[in-house]
């Protein structure tokens, strides 16, 4: 695995055309690995007949509030989480 | 014309009765093709309507009472589900995630509907109606105060969009007052929605 | 960037959350064990429903029940993969 539970990563800001299953609302935001979770066929192929393989690695990514809606003004926080896979996830700079 | 889930109406609403009539048909040429055939589509139907909430509520009641189970419940709920003879369905991984005096999850699928219904049985409409899915992220709070619970601000509110194969589920807090109740007696007061993260477990009613 | 009609979460909405319960059709349980029982035989995977329901016009995505979502996306991968021949379900859905 590539990154590891506590580190601070940067989501890709790509367009994808295709099946993916990074949402848009993460995309290009700062977060934090919170678990390192199996790997996976890759969905983006599967999708499209393939067998999926290599698997992927999956992480469970948190990101605070405020890096996703910094427009919303103050306000209780919450943090997300999001599973995400290795290929979308870069090292924070 | 039926604009969400809920608009349906059993009979006389076109809609309704087109998808109806669609999903037969579509049954009877994958049968005639030999693509399916009719007993394990009639399997998938029993399945499906077996899944109960009561059976993630075991988990929950279990793990309220013996702290080992809880571990093994958290650091793999697929295993601990087989541990009670109970069925996690096909998903690989299945984890559950502990609220606590100080954190609070919430789970939600933006993408689509993933949820571990092997467990928790059908999800509710509200769970994959679009607006759920739009707010839960932007709007958590509001959404949860619709639904009567309030967090409180010095609680960490952790909101869990299932964007892969990983299932979640929520282990609510054991209700206070509840010493004198058996497993059984508890698994009845853990609801679907508090395994979601949208309710807490009912109190008992107070003799 | 564009985001896919499926990609719901932060999109602005004034719709409230209808909390009501609902008790599924008998044909929305047929459609989720079509579903199943083509992942078992392997003609369609989880991942090419998905894409399936994905492909789907944004106007009718919004306007669509779940489980219309999923016999469109059952349609279209199946007629992809030439199992089912154009207009076919329609043939059969109105006969």
């Amino acid at each position: 695995m590539k990154y590891r539970v506590g580190e601070p990563v940067m989501v890709a800001d790509r367009a994808h055309h295709g099946h993916h299953r990074t949402p848009l609302y993460i995309k290009g935001k700062a977060g934090r690995i919170e678990r390192v979770h199996a790997a996976f066929r890759n969905p983006e192929t599967r999708a499209y007949g393939d067998d999926g393989l290599p698997e992927v690695r999956l992480y469970l990514v948190s990101f605070a509030r405020s890096e996703l809606w910094p427009d919303a003004g103050a306000g209780a926080g919450y943090r997300l989480y999001v599973d995400v896979f290795e290929h979308w996830l870069e090292e924070a700079k | 014309m039926s604009t969400h889930d809920h608009d349906h109406t059993p009979i006389g609403n076109g809609d309704e009765r087109a998808a109806a009539a669609r999903a037969r048909a579509l049954e009877e040429l994958l049968v005639e093709k030999g693509v399916v055939r009719r007993e394990d589509v009639r399997a998938g139907i029993d399945w499906l309507v077996s899944r109960t909430p009561a059976d993630g509520a075991r988990l929950v009641a279990r793990a309220w009472v013996d702290p080992a189970f809880k571990r093994r419940l958290l650091a793999d709920a697929r295993s601990a589900a087989l541990e009670l003879g109970l069925d996690p369905g096909p998903a690989p991984v299945v984890v559950a995630l502990e609220n606590t005096a100080t954190v609070h999850h919430m789970i939600v699928c933006t993408l689509c509907s993933c949820y571990p219904r092997a467990l928790l049985g059908p999800p509710p409409a509200w769970y994959k109606s679009l607006p759920y899915r739009s707010r839960a992220v932007s709007d958590p709070r509001g959404v949860l105060a619709e639904f009567g619970l309030e967090i409180g601000d010095d609680v960490e509110l952790r909101v869990v969009d299932s964007t892969a194969d990983i299932r979640y589920l929520v282990v609510p807090r054991r209700p206070p007052a509840t010493d004198e109740l058996d497993e059984e007696q508890l698994a009845a007061l853990v609801t679907r929605d508090s395994m979601i993260g949208v309710a807490e477990p009912v109190a008992p009613a107070l003799a | 960037m564009e985001r896919g009609v499926h990609d719901r979460g932060g999109r602005s909405t004034d719709e409230p959350i209808d909390r009501s319960e609902h008790t599924l059709e008998d044909w929305e349980v047929l459609t989720d064990a079509l579903v199943g029982a083509l992942a078992r035989c392997g003609l369609m995977n989880v991942d090419e429903l998905r894409r399936g329901i994905e492909s789907m016009p944004g106007d009718e995505y919004e306007r669509a029940s779940y489980y219309e979502r999923w016999l469109f996306s059952m349609e279209t991968i199946l007629s992809e993969k030439g199992v089912l021949a154009a207009g076919e379900l329609d043939r059969r859905a109105a006969g």
